[in-house]
Order: C-alpha cells, then sequence, then structure tokens
C-alpha cells in the first residue's frame, strides 16, 4: 500500500479525496478500499479546493474554552468539485450555492479548511 | 406475537442525587408494577447506555443492582433511536421463544451528573473524529446544517419550526411529569439564543434526568393489551457528511419496510410518537413518514391536526422537546405515553381513539431510523 498523502487532518494545508481505480467511486473519509466495491487501494489525490455550498450553520454556542474563542464560526458542507462532500468552516454570509475556494485557518489548536468566496 | 404489558417513567428534569442506576431502577420497578410481575418472571434485560456513567457491560450491572438473574442480557446503542430499537429486539427475542418477559429499561442524570459543556462535547462525538469533530461542530450544528438544506429545497421558514416546539410545550403543559410547564409561542421561539443556525434554543431538546422502561412479554399479563404490530430499521450512514441526499434518508426506508410488514398504512394510524430531538428532526420525520405532504407540516401543525384533540395526536407528553431527553430514555417517553393512550389512562391528555399508534426513533443525524406499529388488541 503506497504512503498516504498528507492533509488537513495531519496538520497540511491540503483536501484529499481518493478515487476507485475499479469502479470510479469518489470517497472523501480515507480508507484502505472502497467503500462501493471493495477493492483495494483506492488512488488519492489533492482536490483543487473549488465547489460549491451544500448548506451551511452558523455555531453560536460552543461546548470547549478553545472553540468559545472563536465563536460564531460557520460550519459548512462543501460539495467539492472531484464529487466529494466534506465538512468544513466558512465566510459567516455564505448561502447555499455559492461558488466557493478552500485556505486553510487555525481553530482551536489545529489547521482547518476554511471556504470563500473566490477574489 | 408480542406485547407491550407495562410501563413505567418517571418526571423528567432534575433529581439531583439520582444516579443512572437509580433513576433505571425506579423506571424498571413502575413498569413491573404496571405489568403485574415480579423480578423473577423477567428472563431478558436489553438496556441503553449513559453517557455519565459508561460501563462495557451496563446490562449486568443493572441486572445485579436490581436483582434479575436473566437467561439473556445485553446494552444496545442506536443514539436516539435506541429505545425502539431495544423494543423491536424485544419483540424478536419473545415472539422467536428465546425469552417470556424482557425488560427494556433505560435511565440517566445526564443534567445533574455532569455540566452541560460535557453533555454537548460528550454527544458530538457522534461525529467522524478525524473530518468533522476538529472543526467544533455540536450536535445542534449538525441538525442546523441539515435544517439549512431543507429549508432550501421545500421553502420552510424558520417560523416553521417554531409552530413544532410550541406546539410540544402546549402538550408539556398537560403532563406532570414534563421538564417545561410554560406556555411559548412563536416569538418566543424566534427570540430564543441562537445556538447553531438556523436552530434557536427552543428548536433544541433540553438536557434532562430521567428514566424508562417497559416490559415486552410473549402473554398479556392484563385486560389491555398492546401488541406490537410491527417493525422496521434503516441505516442509511453515521456522519452527516456523508449523509445520502434528503429525499433518500433512513425513515422513508424504515416505514415503507414497516408498513410492508404489517400490512397497515399511515391512513389506518390514529397516533403518533415521533423522536424529537429537534424541530427540524420532528417537521421532517412528520414529512419523510408520510403524517403531513412535504414541506406541510408546519401548516398542519397550525391547524390542529397533531394536538390532543386533533386528527394525529402526536407526542401528547411533550416530546423530547419538552417532556425532556435524558438520553436512551429520552425517546422511550414517547412509547410510555402511546401506551397510556392506547390503554385509556393518560387522564386528562387522553385521545379518542388511538387503537393504532405509528412510533419512530432516529439515532445520529438521521442515521439510524426505527418505525413501529403498535395495536391495541381487547
Amino acid at each position: 500500500m503506497s504512503e498516504r498523502l498528507a492533509d488537513w487532518t495531519t496538520g497540511a494545508e491540503a483536501i484529499t479525496y481518493q478515487t476507485c481505480s475499479s469502479c470510479g467511486h469518489v470517497q472523501y473519509f480515507y480508507r484502505a478500499f472502497c467503500a462501493a466495491c471493495g477493492e483495494s487501494d483506492p488512488r488519492e489525490a489533492r482536490a483543487s479546493g473549488k465547489g460549491r455550498v451544500y448548506a451551511t450553520s452558523l455555531v453560536c454556542r460552543a461546548a470547549t474554552p478553545e472553540t468559545r474563542a472563536h465563536l460564531p464560526y460557520n460550519i459548512l458542507l462543501v460539495d467539492c468539485a472531484e464529487g466529494f462532500r466534506m465538512m468544513a468552516h466558512g465566510e459567516n454570509d455564505l448561502a447555499i450555492g455559492d461558488s466557493v475556494i478552500a485556505s486553510f485557518k487555525p481553530f482551536a489548536g489545529k489547521l482547518v479548511p476554511f471556504f470563500a468566496r473566490p477574489k | 406475537m408480542s406485547f407491550i404489558t407495562g410501563v413505567g417513567l418517571t418526571p423528567f428534569g432534575k433529581h439531583e442525587g439520582s444516579t443512572s442506576l437509580d433513576l433505571m431502577s425506579k423506571a424498571a420497578q413502575l413498569a413491573l408494577d404496571d405489568a403485574g410481575l415480579a423480578r423473577t418472571d423477567i428472563d431478558g434485560i436489553l438496556c441503553g447506555y449513559s453517557t455519565v456513567s459508561p460501563h462495557i457491560m451496563l446490562a449486568t450491572v443493572f441486572a445485579e443492582h436490581f436483582g434479575i438473574r436473566p437467561s439473556y442480557a445485553h446494552a444496545v446503542q442506536v443514539g436516539g433511536a435506541t429505545g425502539l430499537a431495544m423494543t423491536m429486539l424485544a419483540h424478536h427475542l419473545v415472539a422467536s421463544g428465546v425469552c417470556r418477559n424482557v425488560l427494556v429499561v433505560a435511565g440517566e442524570n445526564r443534567l445533574t451528573g455532569q455540566s452541560r459543556d460535557a453533555s454537548i462535547q460528550a454527544l458530538a462525538q457522534v461525529g467522524h473524529p478525524d473530518y468533522e469533530v476538529p472543526l467544533g461542530p455540536t450536535i445542534p450544528a449538525y441538525y442546523g446544517l441539515v435544517a439549512n438544506r431543507y429549508m432550501h429545497e421545500y421553502g420552510v421558514t424558520e417560523e416553521d419550526l417554531a409552530e413544532v416546539a410550541v406546539l410540544m410545550r402546549a402538550h408539556a403543559c398537560t403532563h406532570p411529569g414534563a421538564q417545561f410547564h410554560d406556555p411559548i409561542n412563536v416569538a418566543d421561539v424566534m427570540a430564543s439564543k441562537p445556538v447553531a443556525m438556523p436552530l434557536k434554543l427552543l428548536d433544541c431538546c433540553p438536557v434532562s434526568d430521567g428514566g424508562a422502561a417497559f416490559v415486552v412479554s410473549r402473554e398479556r399479563t392484563g385486560e389491555a393489551g398492546v401488541r406490537i404490530r410491527g417493525c422496521a430499521q434503516a441505516h442509511t450512514h453515521q456522519h452527516v457528511t456523508a449523509a445520502p441526499a434528503l429525499s433518500e434518508l433512513g425513515a422513508e426506508i424504515s416505514i415503507a419496510r414497516a408498513k410492508q410488514a404489517t400490512g397497515l398504512a399511515i391512513c389506518d394510524v390514529r397516533y403518533a410518537a415521533i423522536y424529537d430531538s429537534f424541530t427540524i428532526t420532528l417537521a421532517m420525520l412528520l414529512e419523510d413518514l408520510g403524517l403531513a405532504g412535504r414541506g406541510e407540516a408546519a401548516a398542519r401543525v397550525r391547524a390542529g391536526h397533531f394536538s390532543r384533540d386533533g386528527t394525529m395526536p402526536l407526542n401528547t407528553h411533550g416530546g423530547l422537546l419538552s417532556y425532556g431527553h435524558c438520553g436512551v430514555g429520552g425517546a422511550m417517553a414517547h412509547l410510555v405515553e402511546a401506551h397510556l393512550q392506547m390503554t385509556g389512562r393518560a387522564a386528562t391528555r387522553q385521545v379518542r381513539d388511538a387503537s393504532i399508534a405509528l412510533l419512530h426513533g432516529d439515532g445520529g443525524v438521521l442515521s439510524s431510523h426505527v418505525s413501529m406499529f403498535l395495536e391495541r388488541v381487547r
């Protein structure tokens, strides 16, 4: 099995996804196999960071001191250009359907993807 | 064939000084008394989980504490769907001859046993540990995302969702065991503190202490018979990031399977007991299950359709939103209330005819679903 690409969950400024070489299924949560057909070693790649907002929720009540310091913050589901959906942060005024592009911001001691409208 | 032969429910709210085992025991004793059964009659125990006192073998911890040596026992964990999932399993256990009387029990001192922050944080862990939890979401945020999308697709407004909270509060006002007894209106919901938009404080169920239990038996123990007519599940995902389209969620799948298993239709249903962790949860489930047309749940609430004297009385105890939510026991209160209604024991809340009830539970973020039909037999 090939070595995993670094992504934001491991501290790198990147979003990665996998494509099955057998059935073409695209998945975001990393696995050593394709969740659709079971084929081993789906191909990993870095995503472009381009996508469209599927849903938003502006969080105004948090449960830890670290996250409370960032209130309010906007949680998004973004449909990425490569065909997978991911959860991320974004500008507070984003709406469903907005075209967005990813950058990365520190949040509660970690680096997280942050989506904004293209400048 | 299986019957729900006894039910027990504590008041929800603060039970200062009570442990999870205390609340489970209290509810279990009420259920045994209601069924007219002794500890020695119980040969199966199914219990939920406690976030305050987690244990890898809670069912036997409870069995020892309560004083039962069952031939079958374990805990079940399906989030908010746990109560109905246990009931479904108990149904199959007694129907297949494995057990004669199964005690289904849950209770938790979730309000006084830990801080609100601790509860919120514990529950947020249903999210993906690598891809969601580091973003600082809360359960309201997971459901806030669903609400935002649902409102967008079906033209539902925040005021529409508020109607659901107002109805559950109105029902809670008539139940002495409910956590909240102050009437609210749509303006109160709209003006309540933002939690995870579009959800505000009064769109969210509270954190409560409480316990609930029932006995599922092969034979009736009393005159009133409440039979489990049939049930079904559907599990489409765990994490909201991996949820299918709104039109492909599990509630529609599980209700279709339950209808097929029982030969019943929605038009046969006289009482509804539907999971309501948030206003959006209840509004969506009513529509997914076919108890209201798409985008029409609020209009039906406003028209009195789901009120005690309406066509389809719904959660007449006040639901999770206003009776309260103590974890697994929270949604079991829906079944207890349905049982009281079906056996004509709901006092001032009694509805005209609860001969057939539809119950539905949801766990995770609309991840796990259980649909169940109960039928009164004479």
